[in-house]
């Protein structure tokens, strides 16, 4: 299968310079200083790549939006990586820096900013450290800096640490942060193409999401656009984890069936297909399947939408059938109540609530209608906060409520866990 | 603020001429009238540079530096879990009980922890060496079960590891 991002890091030193040269690195940054801005953004269109951070937004759209004004512009990186689950982008950071760096500077080039960030998460210190090692290269060998290959292209680079807050991974509360201030996401409009980074146009995507563009550059658009599923272009990483015997991040083209990626890629579930019980797909904020719908689901954006989840950060979380689903939903909402930036009431009161009740049902004090409570408090969240966190902490309980009801109800009932 | 803990030393904060030099190249990321963005990284330094922790004299030292209203120094010190608002362990041991990595018996890793440290969570050893606290997912979850110590992660774990792993500190 074809590989991107993962292509190289299997190297030895795949995280220096002259390793990165040695197998064509920044051969698609001098293609695309050649072109215009607009035809690399008509490129990236063309390609179809969603953006992998979790939303998965065109990201040639999301570069069109930026405006043609005379304000500074910026481009952000979003390496926070809080969703529990996900991991992916740290490969990316400690093995193909360059290879994140080369399609940062296409980007900013692409989109006219002159200033890029790579917001990290804070406890990612040997991440940064590596990124940093790498822009130092980067810009000795003239990648980086107010002179980029010698074209009178600038673009400066730096990395920022964050501080261990996840809501600074939603772009509003990163932006805040950015700026030094409590990562608080901003109300939406006006979207950060237009109002963002210190007030001026700004474009964020994910790790990921810009570690592909170099091959979309040197490749083409229709390249890229023919791996994958129509709608679900190109190759995404799955981090595999939990009860599989071989977890780990694997990158496939989208729309491979979620049993050949557990079956053929992560070794099997433990114990086991016949011991499955269900799948987170796409980090802890989706909706868990049931091994009835791991049967036969594709790892693709409308596939799994479909199916009544979404495919988020491409986190995908095995469960065998020795989980106690009440228990495993119930860490999610405590993690979520600790995460709430306090902003708007629906969040910060219904994640305590949410992770309250779930914590009396998992302890065997639960009462008859809190299923029914956690239904109403979840949908009392959904769509009124500020920022997607509040829908990430409601959807995993409704959607545990929705695919494993009785355990639910007997957890309730008996005071005690079903399985267990 | 209540968090904010006083230093027990008498000695004003002050920063070394390397860590100035690291000021100055924290200065040069962001926009020239843009320094309030240095004040994550200053105070990220300014941990590693005090003995890992953020007295509110260090902070009000850190909004100094920055040249911002201690009281914006303050509300992002306390916004931020990794600002430690007091002493801390020399070896701050970070276990995190997430998802994945409660799939994959972080229990254990605990249990390991609490007895051989004999520490429960948020407490630190009489001594100075340890703290223990337990965090959420950092990260590595197809590595699971894993825990950080200061800078660096420890994946793959099981008891056996995480014994070996503490006697190994200098
Ligand atoms: C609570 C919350 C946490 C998020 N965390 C991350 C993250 O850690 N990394 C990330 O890339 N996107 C994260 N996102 C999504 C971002 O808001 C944004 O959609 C993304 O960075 C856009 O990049 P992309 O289009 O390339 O995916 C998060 C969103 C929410 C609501
Ligand atoms: S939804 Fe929650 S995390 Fe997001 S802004 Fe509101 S309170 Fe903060
Ligand atoms: S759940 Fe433990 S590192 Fe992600």
């Amino acid at each position: 299968m074809t590989k991107i991002v993962y292509k190289h890091i299997h190297l030895e030193n795949s995280h220096t310079l002259a390793v990165y040269k040695s197998v064509g690195g920044y051969q698609a940054l001098e293609k695309a200083l050649t072109l215009s801005g607009d035809d690399i953004i008509d490129e990236v269109k063309r390609s179809g790549i969603r953006g992998r951070g979790g939303a998965g937004f065109p990201a040639g759209l999301k570069w069109s939006f930026i405006p043609k004004d005379d304000r500074a512009k910026y481009l952000v990186c979003n390496a926070d990586e809080g969703e529990p689950g996900t991991c992916k982008d740290r490969d990316i950071m400690r093995y193909v820096p360059h290879q994140l760096i080369e399609g940062m500077v296409i980007a900013g080039y692409a989109v006219r900013a002159e200033r890029g960030y790579i917001y990290i998460r804070g406890e990612f210190y040997r991440e940064a450290e590596r990124l940093q090692a790498a822009i130092d290269e980067a810009y000795a060998a003239g990648y980086l800096g107010n002179n980029v290959m010698g074209r009178g292209v600038r673009f400066d680079l730096a990395v920022h640490r964050g501080g261990g807050a996840y809501v600074c991974g939603e772009e509003t509360g990163l932006i805040e942060s950015l700026e030094g201030k409590k990562g608080q996401p901003r109300l939406k409009p006006p979207f950060p193409a237009n109002i963002g980074l210190y007030g001026g146009p700004t474009v964020i995507n994910n790790v990921e999401t810009l570690t592909s563009v170099p091959d979309i550059i040197l490749n083409g658009g229709a390249w890229y656009s023919a791996l994958g599923v129509e709608k679900s272009s190109g190759t995404k990483v799955f981090a595999v984890s939990g009860h599989v015997n071989k977890p780990g991040n694997y990158e496939v083209e989208l729309g491979i069936p979620l049993k050949v990626l557990l079956e053929e890629y992560a070794g099997g579930v433990r114990g086991g297909w016949d011991n499955l019980k269900g799948v987170i797909p796409g980090g802890a904020s989706s909706p868990v399947f049931t091994k009835a719908v791991c049967e036969t689901v594709t790892m693709d954006y409308d596939a799994i939408a479909k199916a009544g989840s979404m495919l988020g950060s491409g986190a995908v979380i095995v469960l065998d059938r020795s989980v106690c689903i009440v228990r495993a939903i119930a860490r999610l909402s405590r993690f979520y109540r600790h995460e709430s930036c306090g902003q708007c009431s629906p969040c910060r009161e219904g994640t305590g609530w949410l992770s309250q009740i779930m914590q009396r049902i998992e302890q065997g004090k639960g009462v008859r209608g809190d299923i029914d409570l956690l239904l109403s408090v979840a949908s009392n969240i959904q769509g009124k906060t500020i920022c997607a966190l509040g829908d990430a902490a409601a959807m995993p309980v409704a959607g545990a409520i929705r695919a494993f009801r009785e355990e639910f109800e007997y957890h309730i009932e008996h005071g005690r866990c079903m399985v267990a | 603020m209540s968090e904010l803990q006083k230093s027990s030393s008498g000695v004003p904060p002050r920063f070394s001429e390397e860590a100035m030099r690291q000021v100055g190249v924290i200065f040069q990321r962001y926009p020239a009238e843009r320094r309030e963005s240095a004040v994550m990284p200053v105070l990220h330094l300014a941990q590693r540079e005090f003995g890992g922790w953020l007295s509110q004299e260090a902070l009000d030292y850190v909004a100094e530096v920055v040249g911002m209203p201690p009281m914006r120094v303050y509300e992002v010190a306390t916004f931020y879990t990794m600002y430690n608002l007091k002493p801390v362990g020399k070896y701050h041991v970070q276990v995190c009980t997430n998802i994945s990595c409660w799939l994959c018996a972080s229990d254990e890793i605990v249990r390991a922890l609490q007895s051989r440290l004999q520490l429960s969570f948020g407490e630190s050893s009489q001594d100075g060496r340890f703290t223990l606290s337990e965090v959420e997912c950092l990260g590595a979850c197809v590595n699971a079960p894993m825990m950080q110590i200061n800078d660096d992660y420890h994946e793959n774990l099981t008891p056996a590891k995480v014994s070996e792993i503490i006697d190994q500190l200098p």
